[in-house]
């Protein structure tokens, strides 16, 4: 009697601690978005970073070529791969947007995804949304 | 093999060394050939000086000219004027604009208000009608710098005094250190009152100050200011603190002045009246 109680109460246990897993087995969910190479940077190949650091570090990078431009008026970023950029978010043919032309499927994509709200666009312009 | 306390906690101290050994290893081996190799730099066709300053010469605007001068630098800019006729379709809720609300980087003043210690009783005549441009006068020792909590205002090396409106809060404390009133604050969105925005510099949104940045974007792609390309050679700006400077020419040849000098706050801004 107690033998069963106790596996029993064992597999509710281990059922319910796996729930997530259970859950996410009987329902759909969407695939995070992979961002668009498209255009000028699907050419280029080559970003500032690589990859994966770019993913996972692309908001520190801005806010050290910010306080570049700003602070010490150094506008170009010479890469650790030896291509040199415009530190600038949306002006010029070798910024973020010169390259990556299409904000929404570039950035929105994944901030959308990640309920992330950076307020870079109230004040920098998308070239492409200017009539 | 014998075992004794004694032994067991040899070989756990010996243990613990090496799994603390490895991650001390991999700092010290990232440390050697880390991100050092990125540079920042500054473009080669970029102006340089000590500390920039301007000249404006008063006999050489009229007030077609003025109005040429403010228009190309506040639309390069994206400053807002709150005339605009309103796109409602883009901007569907927008409030009732309040006209007395101003957004200005460079514009036209009378000279008592330009030069108040100046003012006389027999002042002649001419000065009351000519256009003086003013604008941020990019003090040597700037009070607004001084004011601002957040170092969002803050000397450039050059002598620009600029702002990083990432970091401005909008307390406003530059605004009433500033005894030219060179800076506006935007107490709206200013986005529906531009006429066509220009691609080429950010707009600002609600809650920061704004005021002149000498056109830094530009210096550092080596060209001119907005205002010195439109003023026909009214307007002149240069190296300070370079004797053989066009700026300290000028100087030389003409009597110029300054605003509010008796205040101290040096500023780069010359008249020549």
């Amino acid at each position: 009697m107690t033998k069963n109680m106790i596996v029993t109460g064992l597999a509710v246990f281990v059922l319910a601690v796996l729930s997530p897993f259970w859950f996410n087995l009987v329902t759909t969910t969407q695939a995070a978005p992979e961002p668009e190479l498209l255009g000028r940077a699907k050419e280029a190949k080559k970003c500032v970073l690589d990859k994966y650091d770019m993913r996972a570090n692309h908001m520190s990078l801005l806010d050290e070529w910010r306080d570049a431009v700003v602070r010490d008026a150094d506008r170009i970023y010479v890469a650790a791969n030896g291509h040199t950029f415009n530190m600038s978010l949306s002006t010029g043919e070798n910024s973020c947007l010169g390259c990556h032309e299409d904000k929404a499927k570039f950035c929105d994509a994944c901030h959308t995804y990640t309920s992330v709200n950076p307020y870079c666009w109230e004040c920098h312009t998308n070239p492409k949304e200017i009539q | 093999m014998e075992k004794s306390r004694r032994r067991f906690l040899k070989v756990a101290g010996i243990a613990a060394i090496g799994l603390g050994a490895a991650p001390a290893m991999n700092f010290a081996a990232k440390d050697a050939h880390g991100p050092a190799a990125a540079s920042k730099v500054k473009n080669e066709a970029a102006l340089h000086a000590e500390r920039w300053g301007m000249v404006i010469d008063i006999k050489k605007i009229d007030a077609k000219l003025a109005k040429k001068i403010t228009r190309a630098c506040h639309a390069h800019h994206n400053v807002p004027d709150f005339t605009h006729e309103v796109d409602e379709q883009l901007f569907p809720d927008t409030r009732p604009v309040n006209h007395t609300q101003e957004i200005k980087w460079i514009w036209k003043e009378k000279f008592h208000y330009a030069f108040p210690d100046k003012e006389d009783e027999f002042l002649n005549e001419k000065f009351h009608h000519l256009p003086f441009l003013v604008l941020c006068n990019h003090c040597k020792n700037a009070p607004c710098v001084q004011a601002c909590p957040t170092q969002a205002t803050f000397s450039r090396e050059d002598g620009i005094v600029i702002m990083d409106y990432h970091r401005c809060i909008g307390c406003r404390f530059c605004m009433a250190a500033c005894p030219y009133g060179s800076r506006s604050f935007n107490f709206r969105d200013p986005r529906p009152f531009i006429d066509e925005t220009d691609p080429d510099f950010p707009t600002r949104s609600k809650g920061v100050v704004e005021k002149c940045n000498l056109c830094a974007e530009r210096l550092a792609k080596g060209e001119q200011p907005h205002c010195v390309e439109a003023s026909e050679g009214a307007i002149v700006v240069g190296d300070l603190e370079d004797p053989e400077s066009n700026v300290r020419k000028l100087l030389k040849e003409h009597y110029t002045i300054r605003r509010k000098q008796t205040l101290g706050t040096e500023p780069s801004v010359y008249y020549i009246v």
